[in-house]
């Protein structure tokens, strides 16, 4: 049952998406977010959404596959959709009670969802068309120049990928120690909310321990390979930029800038 | 033929907790391991020689005494690099040694570390996943592999550093039958064409039957040290330090204690047979 978890969801393809530079997809949905937070107008919200479709379109993520990653922010969605519906002072235009809806409160709980919709769906196709490991590295490179402040860049990518790669390991291990403590007759799956997350504390001590066994094994595994710290390291996969991704780029920057702009 | 790993009187001694003793793992160890030999380290649980293998790459510092890899000093916090290079390491659990998500990305780790251009990378990564026969598997993730291929996945990780000498601590410990033969095939490959130095710690004693040099730790102390033929045929000893002979020898026993004439120093399935063979005329 914990196998169905999958974190960070990639679809390996080998569309125009697929293949640009992750430093050049990051920057670009770092545009995207700011064009997202920056528009006010029906026009300007009409830009985003094309951009948000062809970006779709490209990366041959189709509909269904885009929004399926909105499901676990749906109560947020509405929430934020109800609490500005009712909430906003402005001119009346129905009243039930104490619930009074204006013609701003329409507005802004329209503008607000498509916000929260329009920036999932777009971070989400960043992590359908990127792998994680390509994602790490990604990061690990845009945030290099922290290094000069002392900041543990390299120590926080190999954090990140390590992470990554045990968090199948673990739901499995996981799995085991379930089937092992359910032969003994515990119970997982009846019972309150509170009496479930109880059942489950017997789990993760063991489950912690075994970690950080893991861990010290890893630990000294990396060693006997030579690692000592992000120094003098080299890679096996280079990032380079190519011309589609300044000319993605480009596209992206003038969304932003547009809309920052002109909106 | 020259001498890969050398120790001297190598002691090491683990420190207690509140209430227990210190525990000597490792009691005046002194051996020497020719290059391109194939030696198998026996041992029951809690005879050092899994500390023994830890000395051999500075994970694990002698308490007293001396370890030399190739003349180089393991005390020499200079030459670290160049000793981890030298002595490729395995362990027993394959999950907890595999660093990337992406099989060929694991095998370039240790290159990466040590700085190798990344042409070379690439030579070094398809080259060691040749070797162990997983090219195949170049973009897979790890955790979807079997024991044995995992296993093959870390020693390719070990090879892209050009060992001359791979050590590996009960590699084959967590493996099925199966997997446990692909691992030591591609191992006794790796001598065989490669002239790489194996020292095989172990305690399934049929793992000992190819090896050039059986060594037996006990306690700490080098117990017994020879041939495979020469410390199989001291079973009597063998037994009083919890360990058993290999299939073959026991037979060999059995079959001579039932009045058979035959030797009980044939190891290999192969010299048991012919032994079987000639004496039945």
């Amino acid at each position: 049952m914990l196998k169905d978890i999958t974190l960070g969801q990639y679809f390996p393809g080998t569309t125009l998406a697929h293949r640009l530079d992750p430093r050049t997809k990051l920057l670009c949905v770092l545009c995207y977010i700011v064009a997202i937070f920056a528009c006010h107008s029906v026009w300007g919200y009409g830009a985003v959404i094309v951009t948000l479709i062809v970006s779709a379109a490209v990366s041959r993520v189709g509909v269904k596959a885009l929004f399926r990653g909105l499901r676990p922010v749906l109560f947020i969605v509405v929430f934020t959709a109800v609490l500005n519906l009712f909430y906003t002072p402005g001119e009346t235009l129905w009243t039930w009670g104490v619930l009074r809806v204006t013609r701003e409160g329409i507005r802004m709980s329209v503008a607000m969802v498509a916000r929260i919709v329009l920036l999932i769906t777009g971070t989400f196709l960043l992590t359908y068309t990127t792998s994680p490991i390509r994602l790490t590295d990604g990061l690990e490179s845009l945030l290099s120049p922290l290094k000069k402040l002392r900041v543990p860049v390299h120590e926080l990518a190999m954090m990140m990928s390590i992470a990554l790669r045990f968090i199948p390991t673990l739901i499995e291990e996981t799995d085991k120690i379930m089937s092992a403590q359910k032969a003994r007759g515990a119970d997982f799956e009846s019972g309150g909310l509170i009496r479930r997350a109880k059942a489950l504390l017997p789990l993760l001590v063991p489950l912690f321990i075994s970690a950080f066994r893991r861990a010290d094994e890893l630990a000294t595994a990396m060693e006997c390979r030579c690692y000592h710290g992000g120094e003098g390291r080299t890679k096996l996969h280079v990032l380079r930029f190519a011309a589609r991704d300044y000319l993605v780029f480009l596209l992206f920057l003038a969304l932003a800038v547009g809309i920052v702009v002109f909106d | 033929m020259s001498t890969i790993l050398q120790t001297e009187n190598l002691t090491v001694t683990y420190p207690g907790g509140e209430d227990t003793a210190p525990t000597v793992a490792l009691d005046g160890v002194t051996l020497s391991i020719e290059r391109g030999s194939f030696v198998v380290v026996l041992g029951h649980n809690g005879s050092g020689k899994s500390t023994l293998a830890k000395t051999f790459n500075a994970v694990l510092l002698p308490g007293g005494g001396t370890v030399w890899v190739d003349g180089m000093d393991t005390k020499d916090e200079k030459l670290l690099l160049e000793i981890r290079r030298r002595i490729g390491m395995v362990f027993q659990n394959p999950d907890n040694q595999i660093v990337a998500n992406v099989v060929e990305e694991d095998v370039a780790f240790a290159p990466e570390n040590l700085g190798v251009p990344t042409e070379e990378i690439r030579q070094r990564v398809d080259d060691a996943l040749e070797a162990v026969g997983m090219t195949e598997f170049t973009l897979h993730a790890p955790h979807l592999l079997s024991g044995g291929q995992k296993q093959r996945v870390a020693i390719a990780g070990v090879l892209a550093m050009l060992p001359e000498c791979i050590v590996l601590d009960e590699a084959t410990a967590m493996l099925d039958p199966r997997g446990r033969r692909e691992v030591l095939n591609v191992i006794e490959g790796l001598h065989r064409e490669k002239d790489i130095t194996v020292v095989l710690i172990t305690h399934h004693m049929n793992e000992a039957e190819h090896a050039d040099r059986v060594i037996v730790m006990d306690d700490g102390h080098l117990a017994m040290d020879g041939t495979p033929r020469e410390v199989f045929s001291r079973a009597e000893e063998l037994e009083a330090m919890g360990l058993a002979v290999p299939d073959t020898v026991a037979l060999l026993r059995e079959l001579k204690a039932g009045g058979m004439d035959v030797p009980t120093d044939a190891v290999t399935v192969e010299d048991c047979a012919e032994a079987i063979v000639a004496a039945l005329g």
